[in-house]
């Protein structure tokens, strides 16, 4: 018993300056890893989701690291051929080494916990951002660039409601302005993810889910959809390009001079399944479109989803059947909810 | 409707022999040799005159030491299906970069990687805890079968008839392209048109019966027929993570067999559960199959950890340290994992407060495994260690299951999820667990009881040979996908662009080949160690100075497993009783009631396979003869009164002389 304490604490402060020292270089290492996007994120929400890996990285390598050391050196120390070392076979309890074990990875857990509850607050993909970058919040008369996203049999569709224009598989967006998105999918189930910028969230049909996220340095960045969704699943990527203030409005000139016409007759010939689709500019767009296939009924004759639920409650909510299903904002109306579901609250 | 009735189609469903994939030379080359293997083995069987002994003494046995041998050589079988599968990914991923469309169509790569996920899950993993369990746990508690043996043979057929049906679905239509939990709505009827799906539904929900029956029988056993004296915290380890296996196994897989029949409906006969309009919601699906999903994670690998603390145990020549505060951690695991499954969806949009609430329970149950950890440390402290295979194993182990619990409680952390989510990082991480902790901790339980099921110990040196093969295999093969993880790459891609991930893929190929050496190292140790069986003969019954009372038995135990139902003092019992010279009963035999074999579980079995495949091809009127047939066998056998029968004393007396007579000899 004794003996044991004694050697904890012997071996407590090599193994407390090895973790120091091996966390602080595995975090440097990870920190440097320039392919490793996750890593080095040009967005400010992705940058805050790296550093909480990095934390939570370090927080459990001071556990992890004597556990794998101690296991180590006990395999050699108490190997059968090394009668030295002391042999107690009925040794089986210890009562201040189970409140060790049980209370050092409480306390690491505590601690964890409530990054865990504080993080998952603030970096919520349905909260408004804040902030633009550490020190910098959002300027009061800045209003975020909102972009209306569909993942389609196997591309992307952007609908920019402001500019008046829609993308297939190119997003733009200016750097240092929050970009706040509101995605749903035609079918089947994707995940829309850009790593450099921000955390990913699900597209699914019927029902809309949000994120924020804000780009910080100009740039070509790869998006695509992080939830396998069928035969042409690994071709469903995009670029997203940062670009600056001026940048930004010189493409939304150039999709409004080049793009066609997206009214639903088009939408329904994009929306067949294809593979490797190249990228498509709209300028005129039907406004209606979006709310439309959030509520699935872009075929003609077929009700939509919030007017059937509208019609179930016998229509006495129906002043707001023309409203957009999103109106619901942050915690109010998460993705769990049909789109029709927003407007009864 | 009924005015046309066309017989072909009433007869063949959707079956034409545009179904046999002959235009896939891959899978035409499979199909040759699994033909060519099957005839070399069905004639070798034939020729030595092994079907009349097949069938009495394995088939229709019902014996729990039987059936365990079984469950583990069908998990073995489709180790190898599966592990082809991974190999065949792992050279797609590697080579089909750029203008490189590799070798697999995605047609054929969606199959590859749903069959590999549902295969290493349900065919490998499970059987090998099963069986495990199946073979050790009467033994260790003193018991001469499990609660209800014919249920026990009916199980395990079952569980058979499911990895039949994957099977056929190489050679016979498709197997489903949808992932291994087949979300809608990609596993729903327009999304999913042909029989992949369905075959996926059918195996599972048939090997489901026999798992879900299993885990009745080895609860009843556990609960009901220990040996006197044996109270519950006197259990071994390992009995008491099997029970809170079969407590997990009971609960969630009803889920699970509910869950599959609703997405059955919305394919078969059109109601809505889970489509996108008419009130269906693909999420509760999603929702439905994590409830059963995540107790899954701990059923199979309680029973790993259960595994290595008998061996730390044994090895280090040591009490196991901490056995309270052990058991403890295994109950609160259990019930934990009821309250974590959120986190395997964070990302679809549940509001702040749900995720945070699903990410600390999760972090929560890192306490009770990292106190398990600590205990299989402080076991080793002050031990006596020998590294036979077992124990080499165990320590590959513990290093190698932290690092995935670290990145487990990472992913746990909901932000932090959002950008490791489907990546390669969350492959990395479970198959860190799943290889690291349950397969290595069934194979190092393999090593541990082979002597006590064959009567000989395993050649260590192939052992140890395909121990590191595995080890170093699986950190080659899976730390790359941390880093392709961390480089933003998602999971189930058939293809990629950036030429840099090309060299990580690379170096996960070769991990996969130190794996596959592994493998073959211990199928070679089978061969070699029968073939060296004399030398390595364990005539005590008790070859690695263990701990536990299977080791007072002989090896192979009798039938009957133990002559007397020993009587439990300590929660080490059999060391307890070598400490105080325990003389083993000579004479006072009695007749032993026994259980008698029967082949209605393998008929009963054989006849779901039948319905199964019928209900998948749509083959309405074999479904229907089927069914019927099911009935009939399931009721005749309940008027089989000639089920039990004793062991003559004279029976008794010649076993037990034979074994005094060897350890006699033995010296």
């Amino acid at each position: 018993m004794r003996g044991t304490l004694d050697y904890l604490q012997y071996s407590a402060m090599p193994i407390l300056k090895l973790v120091r020292g091996m966390s602080l270089a595995a975090a440097v290492a990870l920190l440097a890893g320039c392919d490793a996007v996750v890593m080095s994120p040009s967005g400010d929400v992705a940058a805050q989701q790296r550093d909480l890996i990095v934390w939570a990285t370090v927080l459990m390598l001071l556990v992890i690291v004597p556990v794998i050391i101690l296991t180590l050196l006990f395999a050699w120390r108490y190997r059968s051929s090394n009668k030295e070392a002391t042999y107690k076979p009925d040794w089986d309890h210890s009562t201040v080494l189970e409140l060790v074990i049980w209370g050092v990875p409480l306390l690491i857990i505590i601690a964890l916990g409530a990054m865990t509850y504080v993080s998952t607050h603030k970096l919520d993909p349905y909260r408004p951002l804040d902030r633009i970058a550490p020190g910098k919040p959002v300027p009061e008369d800045m209003e975020p660039l909102v972009v209306e996203v569909v993942s389609l049999d196997w591309k992307w569709l952007f609908f920019y409601p402001e500019q008046g224009i829609a993308t297939v598989n190119e997003l733009a967006a200016p750097v240092d302005r929050p970009i706040r998105f509101k995605i749903t999918s035609s079918s089947t189930m994707n995940s829309f993810f850009i790593p450099a910028l921000a955390g990913q969230i699900y597209a699914m049909a019927g029902m809309e889910t949000k994120l924020h996220g804000v780009i910080n340095e100009e740039g070509v960045y790869d998006g695509f959809s992080a939830n396998y969704s069928g035969a042409g699943f690994s071709h469903m990527r995009f670029k997203f390009h940062g670009l600056s203030e001026a940048g930004f409005d010189e493409w939304v000139a150039k999709v409004a001079a080049e793009g066609g016409t997206l009214d639903r007759d088009v939408y329904r010939e994009l929306e067949k399944p294809s593979e490797r689709e190249p990228v498509h500019y709209y300028a005129e767009v039907d406004p209606t479109l979006y709310d439309a296939i959030l509520n699935l009924c872009v075929e003609p004759g077929t009700m939509c989803m919030k007017d059937m639920m509208m019609f179930g409650h016998g229509g006495h909510h129906g002043g707001h059947g023309g409203d957009k299903a999103d109106k619901a904002e942050g915690h109010g109306g998460h993705g769990d909810h049909a789109a029709g579901h927003e407007q009864h609250q | 409707m009924f005015d046309q009735i066309d017989l072909t189609k009433l007869i063949f469903g959707r079956l034409t022999w545009e179904a046999i994939p002959y235009h896939e030379p891959i899978l035409i080359a499979t199909f040759a040799a699994v033909v060519l293997g099957g005839i070399a083995l069905l004639g070798a069987l034939t020729y030595f005159r092994l079907w009349g002994y097949l069938w009495r003494e394995w088939f229709t046995s019902i014996d729990h030491k039987k059936i365990g041998i079984m469950y583990i050589i069908l998990a073995l079988v489709m180790l190898l299906r599966g592990f082809a599968d991974a190999i065949m990914m792992r050279i797609q991923q590697a080579w089909a970069f750029g203008d490189s469309a590799g070798y697999l169509p995605p047609d054929h790569y969606d199959q590859i990687f749903t069959a590999h996920g549902v295969i290493m899950i349900f065919f490998v993993a499970m059987p090998l805890v099963t069986g495990i369990m199946n073979y050790v746990v009467p033994l260790q508690i003193g018991a001469r079968d499990v609660a209800f043996p014919f249920l026990n043979n009916f199980s395990f057929w079952m569980t058979t008839s499911g990895a039949v049906l994957v099977m056929v679905s190489l050679f016979i239509g498709e197997f489903a392209k949808t992932g291994w939990l087949a979300y809608p709505p990609l596993a729903g009827i327009d999304k999913s048109p042909g029989v992949g799906v369905d075959y996926y539904i059918w195996a599972l929900q048939i090997a489901g019966v026999g798992t879900l029956l299993s885990g009745v029988n080895l609860l009843v056993t556990i609960v009901k027929m220990r040996a006197p004296g044996m109270t519950m915290m006197k259990m071994p380890v390992f009995t008491w993570t099997a029970l809170c296996t079969n407590v997990l196994i009971v609960a969630a897989f009803p889920v699970l067999t509910a869950v599959l029949a609703m997405l059955t409906l919305d394919r078969y006969l059109g109601t809505n559960f889970f489509t996108e309009d008419l009130g269906g919601n693909a999420m509760m699906y999603i929702n439905l199959i994590w409830i059963w999903g995540h107790p899954e994670v701990y059923i199979l690998i309680l029973p790993a950890f259960g595994v290595f603390s008998e061996i730390v145990s044994t090895y280090s020549g040591k009490r196991l340290f901490g056995y309270a505060s052990m058991v403890y951690a295994t109950v609160v695991i259990t019930v934990l994992s009821y309250l974590v499954w959120l986190h395997h969806f964070f990302t679809m949009g549940s509001g702040a407060s749900v995720n945070s609430f699903f990410g600390i329970t999760t972090m929560i149950i890192s306490i009770p495994t990292g106190a398990k950890v600590f205990n299989w440390l402080f076991t080793m402290y002050r031990g006596r260690i020998r590294f036979d295979v077992p124990m080499l194993w165990t320590v590959g182990f513990m290093v190698t299951f932290v690092i995935g619990g670290m990145t487990g409680v990472l992913l746990a952390v909901p932000p932090a999820d959002f950008v490791l989510h489907n990546s390669l990082f969350l492959i990395a991480h479970f198959h860190n667990v799943i290889i690291g902790g349950v397969l290595f901790g069934m194979l190092a339980a393999i090593t541990y009881w082979f002597p006590k099921a064959f009567g000989f110990k395993l050649d260590p040196f192939w052992g140890k040979v395909s121990f590191w093969f595995w080890l170093t295999g699986f950190y080659f093969a899976f730390m790359p996908l941390y880093v392709l993880g961390l480089m933003g790459v998602t999971r189930r891609m058939s293809q990629f662009d950036d030429p840099s991930l090309q060299i990580w893929f690379q170096v996960a190929a070769f991990g996969a080949v130190l794996i596959a050496i592994g493998i073959a190292a211990f199928l070679i140790q089978l061969v070699v160690s029968f073939m060296r069986r004399e030398s390595l003969r364990d005539e005590t019954g008790d070859p690695w100075d263990g701990r536990t009372l299977e080791w007072s038995t002989s090896s192979p135990p009798p039938a009957y497993n133990f002559a007397f139902t020993p009587r439990v003092h300590d929660l080490d019992a059999w060391w307890q009783m070598k400490q105080h010279g325990y003389k083993r009963p000579e004479s006072g035999f009695l007749p032993i009631h026994m259980p008698k074999n029967t082949g209605a579980g393998i008929i009963l079995a054989g006849i779901s396979t039948v319905l199964g495949f019928a209900l998948i091809w749509h083959m309405w009127l074999l479904a229907g003869v089927s069914f019927l047939g099911l009935l009939v066998v399931a009721i005749g056998h309940t008027f089989n009164y000639n089920r039990d029968y004793h062991i003559p004393v004279e029976e008794v007396v010649r076993v037990e002389a034979e074994r005094t007579r060897v350890l006699a000899n033995h010296g």
